[in-house]
């Protein structure tokens, strides 16, 4: 496998931006695009030789005027959704987005019924109710 | 019933957690399976005058086989795809990644050359393409040259036996 790793990419500046703007879109759009060397970098984060090339291939993307949408495509066409670090929502990645809120629901109803079932304190007759007062009046006197 | 509910929740946690464990993140599924390959032209490693092509490819079962000198799993599986190219059940076509071409054209001279034509790739734009990102990769496409199983990771003669050379047989039958 290929694990190659060496002296830090020299950042943004091999790049040339015509101004901040574009700068800033370009920065945004590595930062959405997984290393798929590293899988837990981002393209601006990898040192590794392919993310490298990708950021390449997203920058002159950019240059030849493709929108952001268009250069995501480019690159899910090729390496697929796990390229992006926010999937989308579909069929295979259903249980991403609405697993943690399933188990919330989950664990609520859980909870839910546990206190529901729990007994109830035991009620008292009125003379016992009358006992009560009568000994928290003595006993705040 | 409901003491055995915690051992029940653990028992399933730890057959899910078993189940990742065994897993290879690296694994990425490739989308290009069941596309038309990706259209190329490059050098030959031979001979840089002249070109080899997607069309290449076309026309019987093929195999592409992503490779380069700095790659330790490429061999490591060097001798697996010398057998599998002595099978002759399919044309290899080797993708020479981000590599010097001299290496490239030793390591072939040195262990033995189990591709019917070799395309240089230097700058990796191909290899985008292809959707490639850690060598060796091994793409098989049919006839019509259709992407149809890709492996990502060095070749095993018990891989080949048990899962390329049975699919080439598929294909060939055009099942």
């Amino acid at each position: 496998m290929l694990i190659v790793v060496h002296a830090s990419w020299g950042g943004l500046e091999a790049y040339e931006f015509k101004d901040a703007a574009e700068e800033a879109r370009f920065k945004a759009l590595i930062v959405e695009l997984r290393c798929l060397v590293c899988q837990n970098q981002s393209l601006l984060d990898s040192d590794a030789e392919l993310a490298d090339d990708l950021r390449r291939e997203t920058y002159n993307l950019m240059k030849s005027g493709r929108d952001d949408a268009q250069i995501i495509q480019f690159l899910v066409d090729r390496y697929g959704d796990f390229v992006r670090y926010r999937p989308p929502l579909n069929a295979a990645t259903a249980l991403i987005w609405f697993g943690p809120l399933a188990v919330f629901l989950l664990g609520g109803f859980w909870v839910y019924r546990t206190v529901r079932r729990q007994q109830p304190a035991p009620s008292m007759s009125e003379d016992q109710e009358k006992r009560a007062a009568r000994l928290l009046d003595e006993d705040a006197g | 019933m409901k003491r055995w509910l915690p051992l029940g929740i653990f028992a399933v946690l730890a057959v899910l957690l078993g189940i990742g464990l065994g897993l290879d993140p690296r694994k990425v599924p490739s989308p290009l399976i069941g596309k038309p390959m990706p259209a190329f032209e490059l050098s030959r490693l031979d001979n840089p005058e002249s070109t080899v092509s997607d069309a290449d490819l076309r026309g019987t079962v093929s195999i592409l086989n992503v490779w380069g000198t700095w790659c330790a799993e490429c061999r490591v599986e060097h001798d697996a795809l010398l057998r599998l190219a002595r099978t002759g059940e399919a044309r290899i076509v080797g993708l020479n990644w981000k590599d010097d071409r001299d290496k490239a054209r030793q390591w072939l001279r040195d262990l033995g050359n189990p591709y019917a034509v070799t395309a240089v790739d230097a700058d990796g734009r191909v290899a985008i393409d292809w959707g490639v990102y850690g060598a060796p990769e091994t793409f098989i496409m049919d006839a019509e040259g259709i992407v149809r199983y890709k492996h990502i990771g060095a070749l095993t003669d018990e891989l080949v036996s048990r899962e390329i050379l049975p699919l080439i047989k598929r294909l060939k039958s055009g099942a």
